[in-house]
This record gives C-alpha cells, sequence and structure tokens, in this order.
C-alpha cells in the first residue's frame, strides 16, 4: 500500500464523518420542523424553535463540510453523484432555505407567523425525505460511463430509495422528540414521550425493511452480510441494535431526561456503520472506488493538517455554544 | 427551455444564484465589523446608545446572515449538479480552498453566531464582544478563500496538468496568492464596508430627517459618513489599481469593458459612452476623450493598445454587458466620492445633522452599494467568458452532461423560491428600519420580555443625554 491508499481512506473516513455528525445534528433540527404539526400552539412552537435556534447554523454548516470536502477529496466522485441525485439535491436545497429562513422570519411577523411555521414544517419534510431518497439512490447505483454520470435524471426514483426517504423521515424525527425531552420540561415533554415510543417502533421498522432490502440490491452487499469474513464485523450490528432498543425502552419507561437522546444517537450511529460495512471501498457503489476517484495526493495532503487541527478546536467551540445554551427552555426562557 | 441550451441555462443559474447570494454577503461582511466597533464603543465607553444603536443592526444581521448562509449553501451544491465535469477537473485545486473556507470561516461564523445572537445575558458583555468579532473576523476569513478560489479561475497560476485532464497544484502558495488575488480581495473587502456604510447613513438619514436630535440616528449617521469619505476614494484607487493588474493579465476584458473592438496605435481614447455593437464589433455612437484610455492604462499618452481585432471572434466575451456593468460601477463609485465629500463639508460647517438635502442624497445613495457590487461582479465574471478558467477550460466545456428540462426546471424553482424569500426578507428588513433605536433597545428577542438589568452598566440613563 503506497502513502496515497492510505490517504484515501483516510478522506473516506474523515468525510464519512462529517457526514454523520451533519445526519445527527441537523437530523434533530429538522426532526423538530418533521415534528412542527403535532405542536399547533403558538407558545410550544417558539419553545421548540428556541430549542435549536442558536445551534442550527452550526449544525447545518457540516453539510457544507461533508459536500465541499467530497468536491476536494474526490472531485471525480463528487462530479457524478451530483448529476445523478440532481432532482432530489435541488428539493433538499430549496427546503433547507424554507426552513432556514423560517427561522428568522417566524419572529419578524404577525400576520404570517402561520405561513413561516408552514415553511418550517414543509422545508424540513422535503430536506429530509430528499436527503434520505438520495442515500437510497446511492446505495443501488449509478449509471457510469467514463468519468461521466450517464443515468436519466429520474433514475433515483425508485421503490428503494423511496423506502430510504421515508426511514429517514422517521429516523430524524425520533431525534428531534428525544431532544425535545431533553429541552423541554412540563406538557411539552410529556407529549414528545409519548411521540418518541411510536417513533422508536416506526425506526424499528424501518431499519428492518432497509435491511432486509440492501441485501436484495447487489451480491455484494449480500456477500457482506452473510459470509465469512465479513459477517463477522457485520453480525454485531443486528444485534447491537436489539440491545439499543431494549435500553431506550426502558429509559423511556423511566421518563429519563437524557439517555432516550444519547440512544437515538447510538441507533443511528449502528445503522450508518451497517451502511458503511455495506458501501466500502466504493464512493459510487459497484463503479468507482475511493481510489479511483481520490484527488491528486498534493491536493489531500494540503487539507490533511487543516482537518487534523480545525474539526477539534471547531468541536470544541461548538460544545461551548452548546453548553452556553444548556438547559430546559422554558417558555419565559427570553432569548428569543 | 425558451430556446436556450444545458450551457445556457446552466450559465443563467449560476448568475441568478451568485448574484442573489452575494447582495448577502456584501451586506454581512461589513455590517458584522461594523457591530463589533458599536460593542466595542459600547464596553469602552458605556453610554448606551452604542449599545442600542447594536441591538438595532444586530436585528437586520441576523436575517440578512440567515439569507446569506442558505443561498450560500446552494452555490457550493451547485458546483457539483450543474458544472460537474468542471468540478471533476478543477476540484483538486479550488476545492481545498473551499475546504478551508469551511473549516476556518464557515463553523467559526456560525459557531459564535448563536452567541452573538441571544447569548448577552447568559456569557456577559466581553464573552459576548468576543463572540461578535469572532463572527466579524468569520466573514473576513470567508471572503478570504473564496476570492482565492474566484481569482484563480480569473488569473490560474502554479498548477499543472495531470493525465486524467484535471488541474492538480504544483504550488499551493502560487494558487492562492495568485496574481489578481490580492486586488480582488482589497477591491470586495472595501466594496463591502462601502454597501454597508450606504446603508447606515441612509437609515441614519431618513430618521434624521424626521427629528434631526434622536441619538440613535446622529452616531449612525455620522459613522457611516466618515466611513464613506474615507473609503470611497481609497475604492475609487483600488479599483485603478486593479484594472492595470486586469490589463496585464485578462487584456481582452480590459478591451471589452473599454469597448476597444479596434486597436489605436498611438493613444487610445477613453470611451465614455457609445452602443457596442457585438455582431458588427463596432463601438457605435462613442463619445470619447481622445488618448486618455492609454494615459489612464499605460500612464502614457500615445502607448499603443491593441482592441479585439486582434483577438479571434470565438474568445469575444459578451461586450455589452461587461461594458455597460463596468459603467454602472464605475459611476456609482463617483457619486459615492461625492456623497463622502458633501458630508465632510457639511460636517466642518456644522450641519450634518440638519442638512435636508445631504440627508435626501445618502438615502438615494443606500442601495447603491448592492448595484455597484453586482456590477462590478458581472464585469469580473462576463469578461472572463467564454472560459470558466481563464485561456484554460472553456464555460462550454465545463458543464455537467444534464438536459436542459433538468437545469430549466431547477432555474424556475430557484426563481421564484427567491422572489418569495426576498420579498419577505427585504420587507422584513424595511420594517425594522422604519423605527428608529429605541432606549432600551431590544436584541433579537423582541418577542419575549428581555431583563437588561445588570449588564447595561448605564441603564436608566437618559439617551437624551447622548449629544453630537
Ligand atoms: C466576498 C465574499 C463572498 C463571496 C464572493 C461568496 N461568499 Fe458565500 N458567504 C460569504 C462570503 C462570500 C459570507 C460573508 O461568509 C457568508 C454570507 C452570510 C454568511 O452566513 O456567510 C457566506 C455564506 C456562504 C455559505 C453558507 C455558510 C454557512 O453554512 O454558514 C456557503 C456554503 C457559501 N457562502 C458558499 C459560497 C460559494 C460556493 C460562492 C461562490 C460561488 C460564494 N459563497 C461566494
Ligand atoms: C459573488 C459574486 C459573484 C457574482 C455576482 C458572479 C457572477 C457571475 C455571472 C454573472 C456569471 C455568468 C457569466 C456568463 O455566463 O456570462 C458567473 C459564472 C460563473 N462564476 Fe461567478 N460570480 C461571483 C463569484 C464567483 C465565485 C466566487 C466563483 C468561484 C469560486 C465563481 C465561479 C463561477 C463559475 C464556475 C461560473 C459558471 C461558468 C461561467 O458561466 O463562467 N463566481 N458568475
Ligand atoms: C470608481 C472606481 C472604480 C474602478 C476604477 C473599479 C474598477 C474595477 C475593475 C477594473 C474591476 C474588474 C476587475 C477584473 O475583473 O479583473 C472591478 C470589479 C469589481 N468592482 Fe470595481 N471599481 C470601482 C468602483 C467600485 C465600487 C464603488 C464598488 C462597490 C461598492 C465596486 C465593486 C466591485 C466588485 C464587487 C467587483 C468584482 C470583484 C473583483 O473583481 O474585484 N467597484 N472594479
Amino acid at each position: 500500500m503506497s502513502v496515497a491508499v492510505d490517504l484515501a481512506t483516510l478522506w473516506a473516513f474523515i468525510i464519512a464523518l462529517a457526514v454523520f455528525i451533519y445526519v445527527v445534528m441537523d437530523g434533530f433540527d429538522l426532526g423538530l420542523g418533521i415534528l412542527f404539526p403535532l405542536f399547533p400552539g403558538k407558545q410550544d412552537r417558539d419553545v421548540i424553535t428556541n430549542t435549536v435556534a442558536p445551534v442550527w447554523d452550526g449544525n447545518e454548516t457540516w453539510l457544507v463540510l461533508g459536500g465541499g470536502g467530497l468536491m476536494a477529496a474526490f472531485p471525480l466522485a463528487y462530479s457524478i453523484l451530483m448529476p445523478a441525485l440532481y432532482a432530489p439535491l435541488i428539493a433538499m436545497l430549496v427546503g433547507l432555505i424554507f426552513r432556514g429562513v423560517a427561522f428568522e422570519f417566524r419572529w419578524r411577523t404577525r400576520a404570517q407567523r402561520n405561513l413561516w411555521d408552514i415553511a418550517f414544517t414543509g422545508g424540513s419534510w422535503v430536506a429530509a425525505l430528499a436527503q434520505g431518497i438520495a442515500l437510497g439512490a446511492i446505495l443501488q447505483g449509478v449509471h457510469v460511463e467514463g468519468r461521466h454520470y450517464a443515468g436519466g435524471w429520474w433514475d433515483w426514483l425508485t421503490p428503494f430509495s423511496l423506502l430510504t426517504g421515508v426511514s429517514l423521515v422517521v429516523g430524524y424525527a425520533l431525534l428531534g422528540a428525544t431532544w425535545l425531552i431533553l429541552k423541554t420540561e412540563g406538557d411539552l415533554r410529556d407529549r414528545a414521550y409519548r411521540i418518541s415510543w411510536v417513533l422508536l417502533f416506526a425506526m424499528l421498522l424501518a431499519i428492518a425493511a432497509v435491511s432486509l432490502a440492501t441485501p436484495l440490491l447487489t451480491n455484494q452487499y449480500a456477500h457482506r452480510w452473510f459470509r465469512l469474513p465479513t459477517v463477522i464485523f457485520a453480525a454485531p450490528v443486528p444485534l447491537a441494535v436489539v440491545g439499543v432498543t431494549v435500553l431506550m425502552m426502558k429509559n423511556l419507561a423511566q421518563k429519563h431526561d437524557v439517555w432516550p437522546f444519547v440512544l437515538a444517537l447510538a441507533l443511528f450511529f449502528l445503522s450508518y456503520a451497517g451502511l458503511g460495512i455495506s458501501i466500502y471501498p466504493y464512493v459510487v457503489p459497484q463503479s468507482v472506488t475511493i481510489w479511483q476517484a481520490a484527488a491528486p495526493e498534493r491536493s489531500q495532503l494540503l487539507m490533511l493538517p487543516g482537518v487534523l487541527v480545525l474539526v477539534p478546536l471547531i468541536l470544541g467551540y461548538t460544545g461551548w455554544a452548546y453548553w452556553v445554551f444548556r438547559g430546559k427552555v422554558g417558555h419565559d426562557a427570553g432569548y428569543h | 427551455m425558451f430556446g436556450l441550451d444545458a450551457v445556457e441555462l446552466a450559465r443563467a443559474q449560476f448568475a441568478f444564484t451568485v448574484t442573489f447570494h452575494i447582495i448577502f454577503p456584501a451586506f454581512s461582511i461589513g455590517l458584522a465589523s461594523y457591530l463589533a466597533v458599536l460593542e466595542a464603543l459600547w464596553l469602552w465607553t458605556g453610554r448606551d446608545v452604542y449599545l442600542n444603536v447594536f441591538n438595532y443592526w444586530l436585528k437586520i444581521f441576523a436575517i440578512a446572515f440567515g439569507m446569506g448562509v442558505v443561498s450560500g449553501i446552494v452555490m457550493s451544491y451547485q458546483f457539483g449538479t450543474n458544472w460537474s465535469v468542471y468540478s471533476d477537473k478543477v476540484g483538486p485545486v479550488i476545492g481545498p480552498l473551499m475546504a478551508y473556507e469551511v473549516l476556518t470561516a464557515f463553523f467559526l461564523e456560525a459557531g459564535f453566531l448563536g452567541v452573538m445572537l441571544f447569548g448577552l445575558k447568559r456569557v456577559g458583555p466581553k464573552l459576548h464582544f468576543l463572540a461578535t468579532l469572532m463572527v466579524a473576523i468569520g466573514t473576513l476569513i470567508s471572503a478570504f478563500w473564496i476570492l482565492s478560489a474566484n481569482s484563480w479561475m480569473q488569473t490560474p497560476a502554479g498548477y499543472a496538468v495531470n493525465a486524467e485532464g484535471q488541474f492538480v497544484s504544483v504550488d499551493w502558495l502560487k494558487v492562492i496568492f495568485n496574481p489578481s488575488f490580492p486586488y480582488r480581495l482589497v477591491h470586495m473587502v472595501l466594496a463591502a464596508y462601502l454597501t454597508t456604510s450606504l446603508v447606515v447613513g441612509a437609515v441614519g438619514a431618513w430618521h434624521l430627517l424626521r427629528n434631526p436630535h434622536l441619538p440613535g440616528p446622529r452616531v449612525m449617521f455620522s459613522m457611516a459618513m466618515w466611513m464613506a469619505a474615507l473609503v470611497a476614494p481609497l475604492q475609487i484607487l483600488a479599483g485603478d489599481q486593479h484594472g492595470l493588474n486586469t490589463l496585464e493579465h485578462q487584456p481582452v476584458k480590459i478591451m471589452a469593458m473599454e469597448g476597444h473592438f479596434e486597436s489605436h496605435k498611438d493613444g487610445a481614447p477613453l470611451y465614455l459612452f457609445g452602443w457596442p455593437d457585438q455582431a458588427e464589433g463596432k463601438l457605435k455612437w462613442a463619445l470619447g476623450i481622445p488618448k486618455f484610455g492609454s494615459l489612464i492604462l499605460k500612464h502614457q499618452i500615445d502607448a499603443p493598445m491593441a482592441g479585439l481585432d486582434t483577438i479571434p471572434r470565438k474568445d469575444w466575451p459578451p461586450v455589452p454587458i461587461t461594458f455597460w456593468s463596468f459603467r454602472i460601477m464605475v459611476g456609482l463609485g463617483m457619486l459615492m466620492l461625492a456623497l463622502g465629500l458633501f458630508s465632510l463639508w457639511e460636517r466642518w460647517r456644522g450641519r450634518l445633522y440638519i442638512n435636508r438635502g445631504l440627508h435626501r442624497f445618502a438615502i438615494a445613495m443606500g442601495p447603491a452599494g448592492f448595484i455597484a457590487v453586482m456590477a462590478g461582479w458581472i464585469t469580473t465574471e462576463t469578461g472572463r467568458q467564454p472560459f470558466t478558467v481563464y485561456g484554460l477550460l472553456r464555460t462550454a466545456d465545463s458543464v455537467s452532461p444534464l438536459a436542459a428540462p433538468a437545469v430549466g426546471a431547477s432555474l424556475l424553482a430557484f426563481i421564484i423560491v427567491y422572489f418569495i424569500i426576498f420579498a419577505a426578507g427585504v420587507l422584513y428588513i424595511l420594517r425594522l428600519m422604519a423605527e428608529p433605536p429605541h432606549a432600551g433597545e431590544p436584541g433579537p428577542s423582541s418577542a419575549q420580555p428581555v431583563r437588561t438589568a445588570g449588564i447595561t452598566p448605564a441603564a436608566g440613563v437618559v439617551q437624551g443625554a447622548v449629544g453630537s
């Protein structure tokens, strides 16, 4: 293995990490938007948006790092996947626009507040659904010729990608509901408990459905999950999912504040690890490996010290911002 | 769609979305620095008026910044969706620059923004000032990287081409500090400061027209007019130097900006107006000062200057757009200088807060910065056509393998969405601006009761005591 090979793997890991951080961080604030229709009261909605108002922009920045990092470290993959996912990506961007501006706009108008609440909900649904569909579309593989995407612009739309789309909406909603348990009190929190129960089962159903459908897509995925030696890495994942679920049920029943959220994160982590096991070492499944897509060594090398020094720093001051706004957000929190 | 092919639609989409995006950075770069200065003045002098003006602009900043963020995310994905061949070829060079922008600037802005907007009571004034400072520095770092990336496309340096046809860096320092970068960075940051000062000045003037004794508007107007008076001349100087640099590295762009279709052996004129006819290759009804073009660009009255007739037609940029947008920018620059000088004169005569003519002029100039910024970028980008990487990669060879209906549909979607968002955002901002800052002005938290006790050292001091 040359240096370049190790670099590509390292970068695949870094980008996977950025995407994972994005998924869980923006996941819970998109989840709040998804759950908005269940909380029609103005006061509740104010509290709900206030729990993330100071941090959502930072959460979304991980998406920029994921996309930008992919372009910098694996330009070939970026240039194949983006056109392949054209429609879902545009939908995602439009969704993120509406839900992003709604954070500010809903405070600046009385007459149109309801409209911006709808924009917040609709934007969150569309963005989450589009991200899930994009994931499914990547998993099922795209048509590549030479260095270009060669499929049509509706190729992404299949039952499988719709399944992953809905699953991600469910998952984000679970993250959002458990986040509310963590950040709110009283009646709002009680409702969040009840919603979390329902969503936990929906999430398990979704995980099961996606796990069963994925190995049917190609032999590679099936071999990973059902043959030696890879099954040794793969088998613990479903077992851990069961374990986490049991713990989560226990904590929901005991009305614990923090653990449901942490365990929901753990469920996401396990699902994500499962995906990694299926896909590695491809960036464009079935067509382009991370080594084929890797940017020239000098490009990957230039960014490495930046990532190694700056990402811990970023995590540090992001953590500080979360710390500043720690604790429950009440109806009179006073910071909006 | 509309008889346009995928390349033209992709160009239209890029032009539309980036022109929309730049409106907000141009404002938030300047406003972030202005807020940092206001907070510093408040901490230093303890005068309430600074805190009130700070909170007043902070609410406006929150809206503008949010719109900058969402429109910026569209930009970073558009490279892949619409310009995938470009991304594959140029990604190894400008990808890392943009990745550094994310790591050093976007996270910094986003990480401290929450504390800046909502955290004053939680962290206290000192730490809060640090957060404001970090956001301001973040916007400047962001300008640094993205302008480096753009400048590299204008004046590529320090690169080689590999077997796959990708550009790769040979010398990163040469890539980052490419020949046009320093000029573009200075010109753009000054543009952002000017744009902001004109907006702040216009809002101040608007309220002074109604009541020349309001302390908040007096502070705003005075600060803004100092800024305009200082920065407008600097900007003109910077623009002149920028032009000389462009002449050296992108002479064809200068020919288009100046309307020089034909070559001049001994001294080229400076055309003030005219009607560029691209098809005929002629500047019709030209009105110019003989030999002045050579004087400005070559600092020598008889210097020969080549025209577009020395360039193959397929390498011509769209001349009329470049020609006109350049004149709009320069014309507005001159008006800004006039406003700055006028304000200095009235300040000297002690009539800064009462001369209604000055106030009306300042109000009219409120949007001028935005228009000049857009015109400047249109000059820069259109003048570089038909290349995305100047002289090396053609625009037509950069585009994604996409069907026109896909690009057309997404363009339409962005146009509709942006107009809704823009109309609402501008309405809310104007509504905030229509009120002057009040004593005890709340921050972006106006929907809830705000407990300012404990942080305002001089809480309760009557604002009227603040003089000129
Ligand atoms: C001269 C400055 C400048 C220029 C030319 C551009 N931007 Fe910008 N951008 C900024 C200055 C800026 C900023 C001041 O840093 C913003 C504005 C508001 C904000 O949140 O940050 C920003 C926001 C912003 C964001 C959101 C960051 C976040 O999540 O916080 C992205 C992804 C981009 N930009 C990307 C781009 C791309 C791909 C551009 C080129 C085509 C571009 N920007 C041109
Ligand atoms: C922010 C201010 C900017 C404005 C207002 C602006 C404006 C424009 C316009 C009007 C076009 C279309 C030109 C034409 O087709 O005739 C264009 C194209 C383009 N610009 Fe810029 N630009 C800006 C910044 C940037 C930056 C920072 C980059 C890259 C880092 C960039 C990269 C491109 C690319 C790739 C195209 C598409 C290809 C092309 O048509 O040349 N632009 N821009
Ligand atoms: C009045 C004197 C001015 C002159 C001589 C001048 C000159 C120039 C030139 C030559 C360019 C194109 C450079 C290139 O593409 O290589 C440019 C671009 C630009 N100008 Fe100006 N300018 C002036 C005033 C202004 C003002 C008042 C503003 C805004 C407030 C402004 C904002 C811009 C911007 C944003 C760009 C595009 C970015 C860049 O290439 O730097 N300019 N200017």
